[in-house]
């Protein structure tokens, strides 16, 4: 399915929705659809009901983290260097720029037609941070599929979703506190280990037993 | 169609008050983890009402070793045994899942005769599901033993062919991206051609003794009711949401691999009742059966990889795919996403059992408490997969 229709006729029933094309490179060139959190239950409420498109099934829903990140560009930038005796030359210098990313949250929703029998569309929809600002609206009430999926991300990657009718941790037990999933989470060191004879395993039972010795 | 507001209503299901004037205590019963019918570590917190379930809780987790963690650390290579861990009874088709999501993620082609391998082992592999989860399902009625037990001895002619072509009955770690792992051995074609010719006898005598069988049709006939509409929204695939009469099977909808060339029907259930999801895999049983039949018959020589595709120090370009197919279970889909380095950034498995279960509360109100057994039992989950 083509986005570019889809979008434009997205943005003309949703007014004042966001969509941008998250063009992906690969051979599967399965392109997906990034949506404003504001407008996120109103166009997928479009793409449920809309009787030609009719994305009745909510396939799979998932989580990613984009930790922040260092980007360096060279710039080229003119100066003032020294020139011969004293006197001041304008000069064009390399320069290394670092630009610091927030790094966000996103989830994903892969959407297909069980009557229509085509698809997929994807969504996506990104949080503002990864550590306060994580919430995102439930998509749940539209398809209840994204129900225990919805709940793994939360669980996992710690996006809240707003509206959703029952918002618990799923596969890690209640008392748990971080969210395994994320690219930075580091293991507690709170087991005991079955030291091996070599590898990562045994250096982390030394480290482990020096500092509990 | 419907409305996207609320969730579809379930079953016509009214709560009575008690007949002492609705004074009674509800009883909490949690059901597992260690409990012979929840088919693995998984529980259930079951609120009752006398018999009547008012209220049930799945709850998860006791299985979790977050595969998907751990398959961001491997190669793409490395994570090919590991789905065999996730639905244990088929890791043929979780194999083909996830070749499936790499090839197209990189675009890699199959040659035709790996292919029909894929289709003969993972046809088989639906066959050994079904034939299980039915043998599985008598046993929760209380049909204890000889139902199971005859199931288990046709499953175990189906992994003896496993074992001679991939070395380990369950654990096959058959598929590579762009082909698979080994060609057949000598006189294994004869053999597997011997057991699917010797299935269908097995099939009408289950038939006989169980289909029109008065107990099962009373312990399963308008047991655990799922509506088409609630089915498709909730995201059940599988036989579970064909016994609701959706005509929905990716073999038919997406055409993967080369299933266009084979002609099969896909059964469809009426009532979505647990009866409804018993017969189902009875007749998916013999679709596959045909399919086989001309899978066998149609085998090509050939290669059975592509020779170019490089299996180690594999490194797609950067973007990222969906791959599903229609696993025994439903359909079983896996989500990756490339950096360009040897490992995945981002894998994820999209687990058709785990969803499934989405619906189990909708299903079991107002039953009985033993009925939620035999409902649970015709989702048919395997919890490596569940919980991953």
């Amino acid at each position: 399915m083509t986005l570019e229709p889809l979008k434009s006729e997205i943005e003309a029933n949703v007014p004042g929705c966001r969509l941008e094309i998250v063009a992906n490179p690969s051979p599967s060139a399965q392109h997906s659809l990034l949506i404003d959190s504001e407008h996120a239950l109103a166009v997928a409420a479009y793409l449920h009901d809309a009787a030609h498109l009719c994305f009745d099934y909510c396939s799979n829903v998932t989580g990613i983290d984009w930790p922040a990140r260092e980007i360096s560009e060279k710039v080229k930038v003119k100066k003032l260097v020294d020139g011969p005796e004293g006197s001041a030359v304008e000069q064009e210098v390399e320069e290394v720029r670092k630009t610091q990313t927030i790094g966000h949250l996103e989830a994903v929703y892969h959407l297909y037609s069980m009557e229509k029998k085509h698809g997929p569309v994807i969504l996506r929809m990104r949080t503002e941070d990864r550590a306060d600002r994580v919430h995102l609206p439930s998509l749940t009430p539209i398809w209840r599929s994204a129900d225990f999926q919805e709940r793994e991300i939360f669980d996992l990657y710690g996006i809240v979703f707003d509206g959703h009718p029952d918002l618990r941790r799923i596969l890690m037990w209640d008392g748990f506190v971080d969210h395994p999933m994320r690219r930075d989470y580091v293991e507690p060191d709170d087991y005991e280990y079955e030291p091996t004879a070599h590898d990562e395993v045994l250096r982390k039972a030394m480290q482990h037993h020096s500092e509990t010795a | 169609m419907t409305t996207s507001t609320a969730f579809p209503a379930t079953s016509n299901i009214t709560l009575t008050p008690s007949p002492d004037g609705g004074d009674s205590q509800l009883l909490e019963v949690s059901m597992g983890p260690q409990h012979p019918s929840t088919h693995g570590v998984f529980r259930m917190d079951v609120a009752l009402d006398g018999e009547r379930v008012v209220k049930l809780k799945p709850i998860f987790g006791y299985l979790h070793r977050n595969h998907e963690k751990i398959a961001e650390d491997e190669t793409y290579l490395g994570s090919m045994p590991y789905t065999d861990r996730l639905d244990y009874f088929c890791s043929i088709t979780n194999n083909w899942a996830y070749a499936l999501a790499v090839e197209t993620l990189a675009g890699i082609q199959v040659p035709e005769r790996a292919e029909y391998l894929r289709i003969i082992t993972g046809e088989l592999t639906r066959l050994q599901n079904h034939a299980c989860l039915v043998g599985f399902l008598m046993q929760d009625m209380g049909a204890s033993g000889t139902p199971l037990m005859y199931a288990f001895r046709e499953r175990e002619k189906i992994l003896d062919l496993f074992e001679a072509l991939t070395g380990a009955r369950m654990m096959c770690n058959y598929m590579r991206f762009g082909g698979c792992r080994v060609d057949l051995p000598a006189g294994w074609l004869q053999q597997a051609q011997q057991v699917v010719e010797a299935f269908p006898r097995f099939l009408d005598e289950y038939e006989s003794l169980l289909v029109s069988n008065e107990i099962l049709m009373a312990r399963t006939q308008g047991v655990g009711v799922l509506s088409k509409e609630l089915a498709i929204n909730a995201g059940i695939t599988g036989p579970m949401l064909r016994a609701c009469g959706v005509n929905y099977d990716l073999r038919k909808v997406d055409k993967y691999g080369i299933y266009d060339r084979f002609s099969f029907r896909v059964p469809l259930g009426e009532h979505g009742d647990v009866y409804d999801r018993y017969m189902i895999r009875l007749l998916e049983m013999r679709e596959s059966i045909k399919i086989l039949e001309q899978a066998m018959r149609d085998l090509p020589e050939g290669p059975i990889t592509d020779p170019k595709t490089k299996i180690r120090g594999f490194r797609p370009k950067p973007g990222e795919a969906y791959g599903r197919i229609e696993a025994p279970k439903g359909e079983l889909g896996f989500y990756l996403i490339s950096d360009g380095s040897p490992n995945p950034y981002r894998y994820r498995v999209r687990p058709p059992s785990l969803i499934n279960l989405t619906v189990l509360e909708d299903m079991c109100l107002g039953q009985n408490v033993a009925d939620v057994v035999i409902i649970l039992g015709s989702v048919d989950i395997v919890m490596g997969e569940v919980d991953r």
